[in-house]
């Protein structure tokens, strides 16, 4: 066999045994985006695509671009033959075992792109000796930082989304930009947007990119950008490439007339600046200093309890709040934040390109930037930032650092999704056995050289191991468990958010050296 | 210099040399070496707690199937009656212990551990284990609180065992024994009987467990006592009591019955003798209760056997109706004698040579010799089988790894009823994954490593004739077997006038499969060429 000739071996063994562990979970605990997803399969298969955007039957109506939507109509082909009424509109919270058997073997057959993905990543790493043993070997362990990704497995496959699949088509494409196969990667990256448009927050590095180092051919020898090797035929190919993936996901409905009400559900921005359950980002932060300003205030009878605004920020059900002694936050500033807080690294990238790499470190910024400043952050979307970051840190030392500390502290933040006492043993093991194997291989890959975490890092993370005993185990047995209900969420999230701030500062701090490096030849 | 001044001067030393271990280059690399093993045991244990978790999320026997239910409602109402009622009451028929509807049939240690579980429960929530009312109690709180319990009996007992046995009695790299304990921990067929059927034999199998590894050690006594709790917890483990016996008494015989060899077997007799008091303390007051427990322990009321088992009989049973033949008293002896026939090599094997491996060897055969031919055998005791055979995962990766697909398969259409086909199809599946990556079955079925060599003598085969490769044709056929008729009991409706058409063809295929696994076994046992790994270990 040719896969086995070149020590490849292992990866199908590791991908299959994946997809069976998946298949476990069948009847575990599943969110509402269950039912959204059924929803979107029986409003694609009976409706047609006119009123794909306009039905709202259930509460659940369709947000996502054109492009997921034809997936699901895809997947709708499929689901017939396993149950026919789940097809249904009308059929709200119908769930089957033949339905719930089909929608969870879809996420893990959608899942081939995102191991085939994984694969592909692999091959771009960078190995500096050939080991014989499988641990040595940065391929492997960044095949199982993948593959086993406790936040993608908890997401997709308990929680349920298809997050995979996208993904896939996410790492696909930036091992096409680490092959230097631009074109390919920007095909995959337009079509992904098509499919989900949170990824609009990576946008910016690949446009930079993409702009400067493909479309100019070379530098001056000083590194600076050479202005005459601009080259018109390639930027016009790339845009022909991008165009044409909107046009055929867009372009019918624009026919249709239909933008504006796409648009409208693709960006909903009623919503209020934190999801129900605080993102760790620095909003977070933010609402607690509020807080803490509010207490500390009606303390020392600076402010009147009367006159604050009623508003519980972490109830859940109210989305829109204001906050009390501290400036409300309008979308606006947060979107001036976010472009604030990506603006160095893609400048960075800009004027001293440094390779895919360099590429590849400017989308992490742009991903965990829109994540700590962005609006109505989701605490799901700091995959975007962990899943790229594996690749990193299999290579340098530096991020590996950076990896288990943001690693470790944003899938905690996912703890709150899985909330039902059936899952908890599931979340702790596989977030154990995650954290354990991400330790353990990446102190080996990079061995010799002292610890890869400072001692208040180190501190910091046992921190999450007290905060967890005492918001899953303590805090449901204590008295506070019914007049603070959300007190747990929300001591998670603030005590992870430090930990991602902290992160998104030495990601950038490790930007900037390896810019000052660059600069002393 | 003083007494104290000598010990903390050599306690100094001590640490000083310690601390230099660590910080020396050697040392350091010892020391992360140790703790890469043991961070890759913990991520196994976990892999194998996550997956019996993700098992037990499924269905269990007899769920919403009124009047009976099944072994989880047994469980349940063991739990309602150890509660409620006296301990001179609990195997005793009165009107508020219907013996008939799942009475106690298990020794005492079941009914203690029943007890416990009914404590906890009724701080939960009384209604689990209210008298009479809680009959047929089920709800997915309650189901959550039994599948706990099931887990935790399993990371108190089992598990331990497994890794301790893994890591110091098989032998080879860290790496292939943490390969053994993956595999050890992921056996199918184990997971999906307690977790998904609900039974707690990772108990009793534990205890035995802790046992052979005790003597493995050379511990003897605690072995002793963690098996003599072993067959106080359930009375199947008498299938490996004789390798026990004989191994003990053999190893006494050898150092001498009249002098070490006296002492040590006095020390196991009085051991065994405390333990199983201690267990049977509240029956002991008064004979007739003793013998009611034992009475309800030993049905021989109930029949040669019930449903399709993989043994002899049921197998014999499709040429030949032996029930309609024979009279009931003659059935037991018959099986009786069949038992002890086929049990008798391998045991008088193990007395006179009693090393290890003979004792894991034993273990199997003695095992294997009850399940074909016993009296009342259930699918579920080649559970029994497959612990001992799980032992050789190391020494006979192919052989093992075959047979515990095969006993996994022997209890499919146990799955099928109680609706746990996706567990099932996922494990076997994982398994056989597992068992050819990580114990690369099919690179170690060379002759030699499957110690075919005898074989070649017995049957005076032509040398070049490739074995190995006859063997690992057959190991092909049967998983595709395995898998085909897993698919097609599945998937088809059996004709109308053959409905058992399914489960009689699975356990005749596991039943071949065992006959021939007990076969190589006994011939194993008895052939003088142990390889020369094997020599090295029994020096």
């Amino acid at each position: 066999m040719a896969v086995q000739s070149d020590g490849w071996s292992w990866f199908l063994p590791l991908a299959a045994g994946v997809s069976l562990f998946k298949c476990l979970f069948i009847n575990a605990y599943r969110s509402t985006d269950f039912e959204v997803h059924r929803n979107w399969l029986a409003i694609t298969h009976s409706l047609p695509v006119s009123s794909w955007y306009h039905e709202n039957t259930s509460e659940w109506t369709l947000d996502y671009p054109p492009l997921f939507a034809w997936f699901e109509f895809g997947l709708s082909k499929v689901a017939q033959h396993f149950d026919k009424n789940m097809l249904l509109v009308e059929n709200l919270n119908y769930a089957s075992p033949e339905t719930v058997m089909f929608q969870r073997l879809s996420v893990i057959f959608t899942d081939l792109v995102f191991i085939f993905a994984v694969r592909e990543c692999s091959r771009c790493v960078q190995v500096q000796k050939v080991s014989r043993d499988i641990l040595d070997q940065p391929s492997f362990v960044l095949s199982v930082l993948l593959l086993w990704n406790f936040g993608l497995f908890v997401v997709d496959h308990i929680h349920f989304q298809y997050n995979g699949f996208l993904f896939g088509f996410l790492l696909l494409s930036v091992a096409k930009h680490l092959q230097s196969e631009h074109l390919q990667g920007a095909l995959l990256f337009s079509i992904l947007l098509n499919l989900k448009h949170i990824y609009l927050y990576v946008a910016p590095a690949y446009g930079v990119y993409l702009l400067r180092d493909y479309c100019f051919t070379r530098d001056v020898k000083d590194g600076s950008i050479g202005w005459r090797s601009f080259s018109l035929l390639r930027l016009l190919v790339l845009g022909g490439i991008v165009v044409s993936v909107f046009t055929l996901s867009v372009g019918p409905f624009l026919v249709m007339g239909q933008l504006p009400q796409v648009l409208s559900r693709l960006f909903p921005f009623k919503r209020g600046l934190c999801h129900a359950y605080w993102a760790p980002n620095i909003w977070a932060l933010y609402n607690i200093l509020d807080k803490v300003l509010v207490v500390l205030g009606v303390r020392l009878k600076l402010l009147q309890e009367a006159e604050l605004p009623r508003a519980s920020m972490t109830g859940g059900l109210v989305q829109e709040f204001q906050h009390s002694v501290l400036p409300s936050i309008s979308p606006a500033t947060t979107l001036f934040c976010t472009l604030l807080s990506i603006l160095p690294a893609v400048v960075s990238i800009w004027r001293r390109p440094r390779g895919a790499r360099g590429f590849l470190r400017c989308l992490l910024l742009c991903a965990l930037g829109s994540f700590m400043f962005g609006w109505h952050v989701h605490e799901k979307a700091v995959l975007l930032v962990i899943l790229p970051l594996s690749i990193l840190a299999v290579e340098s030392r530096e991020d590996a650092g950076i990896f288990l500390l943001l690693s470790t502290t944003g899938h905690y933040s996912l703890f709150p999704l899985l909330h039902t006492p059936a899952e908890l043993l599931i979340k702790v093991c596989l977030m154990l056995m995650f954290t354990t194997f991400s330790f353990t291989a990446l102190r080996r890959l990079h061995r010799g050289k002292g610890s890869l975490l400072r001692p208040l890092e180190v501190f910091y993370l046992l921190g999450l191991v007290a905060v967890a005993i005492a918001c899953e185990v303590v805090f449901p047995l204590s008295p506070w468990k019914h007049r603070l209900p959300f007190l747990p969420l929300l001591v998670t999230s603030v005590y992870c958010s430090v930990g991602v701030c902290y992160s998104f500062l030495r990601l950038y701090l490790s930007l900037w050296r390896s810019d000052c490096k660059a600069k002393q030849p | 210099m003083t007494y104290t001044g000598n010990a903390n001067w050599f306690q100094n030393s001590l640490t000083e040399h310690f601390l230099a271990f660590v910080f020396s280059q050697k040392g350091y690399f010892f020391l992360t070496r140790v703790m890469q093993t043991w961070s890759l045991v913990s991520i196994c244990v976990l892999l194998g707690v996550v997956v019996r978790w993700g098992v037990s999320l499924n269905s269990y026997s007899g769920a919403q199937k009124p009047p009976m239910f099944g072994d989880y409602e047994a469980q349940r109402h063991w739990q309602e009656v150890t509660y409620n009622l006296p301990v001179q009451e609990w195997y005793f028929n009165n009107t508020d212990n219907d013996l008939n509807y799942w009475g106690l049939d298990y020794p005492p240690l079941t009914a203690y551990h029943s007890w416990i579980c009914a404590y906890i429960a009724k701080i939960i929530n009384p209604e689990w284990v209210e008298l009479h009312r809680s009959r047929g109690y089920e709800s997915p709180a309650h189901k959550l609180f039994m599948r706990t319990t099931v887990l935790v009996a399993d990371v108190l007992i089992y598990i331990p065992a497994v890794v301790l046995y893994c890591l110091y009695l098989a032998d080879g790299s860290s790496k292939k024994k943490v390969s053994t304990l993956f595999c050890f921990l992921l056996y199918p067929g184990l997971i999906l009987i307690d977790h998904g059927h609900f039974q707690y034999n990772g108990v009793s199998l534990g205890f035995a467990l802790w046992g052979v590894l005790a003597l493995g050690l050379g511990w003897d006594a605690l072995g002793s006592m963690a098996f003599s709790l072993a067959l106080n917890y359930k009375q199947m483990e008498l299938y490996h009591a004789l390798p026990f016996f004989c191994y003990l008494l053999g190893k006494c015989v050898k150092d001498g019955l009249m002098g070490r060899g006296l002492f040590l077997l006095v020390r196991i007799a009085a051991t065994v003798l405390a333990t199983f008091a201690l267990c049977w303390l509240p029956f002991l007051s008064d004979p007739s209760q003793a013998l009611q427990v034992v009475r309800r322990i030993f049905p021989v009321g109930r029949g040669l056997f019930e449903d399709k088992v993989a043994n002899t009989w049921c197998s014999l049973n499709t040429l030949i109706k032996i029930r309609s033949i024979l009279s009931g008293d003659f059935q037991l002896y018959l099986s009786f004698a069949l038992t002890i026939l086929a049990v008798l090599p391998s045991s008088i094997r193990l007395l006179t040579k009693p090393t290890f491996w003979n004792f894991k060897l034993a273990l199997v055969n003695s095992s294997l010799a009850f399940f074909l031919f016993s009296y009342q055998v259930h699918e579920k005791s080649i559970l029994l089988v497959a612990l001992p055979i799980c032992l050789l995962l190391n020494d006979l990766p192919f052989t093992s790894a075959w047979f515990l697909q095969a006993s996994t398969f022997s209890m499919l259409p146990l799955f099928l009823k109680d609706g746990l086909l996706v567990p099932y199809a996922v494990t076997s599946a994982a398994f056989l994954l597992l068992s050819i990556c990580l114990l690369s079955v099919l690179d170690h079925c060379s002759e030699e490593e499957m110690e075919l060599c005898t074989y070649k003598k017995l049957l005076f085969c032509h040398p070049k004739m490739d074995l190995a490769c006859i063997v690992r044709w057959k190991f092909y056929i049967s998983i595709a077997a395995m898998a085909g008729l897993s698919i097609l009991s599945v998937a088809l409706e059996p004709p109308r006038h053959l409905p058992d058409l399914f489960p009689v063809l699975v356990s005749t295929i596991a039943f071949l499969h065992f006959l021939g696994t007990f076969i190589h076994f006994n011939i194993l046992q008895f052939s003088k060429l142990p390889s020369r790994k094997r020599q090295k270990k029994n020096n």
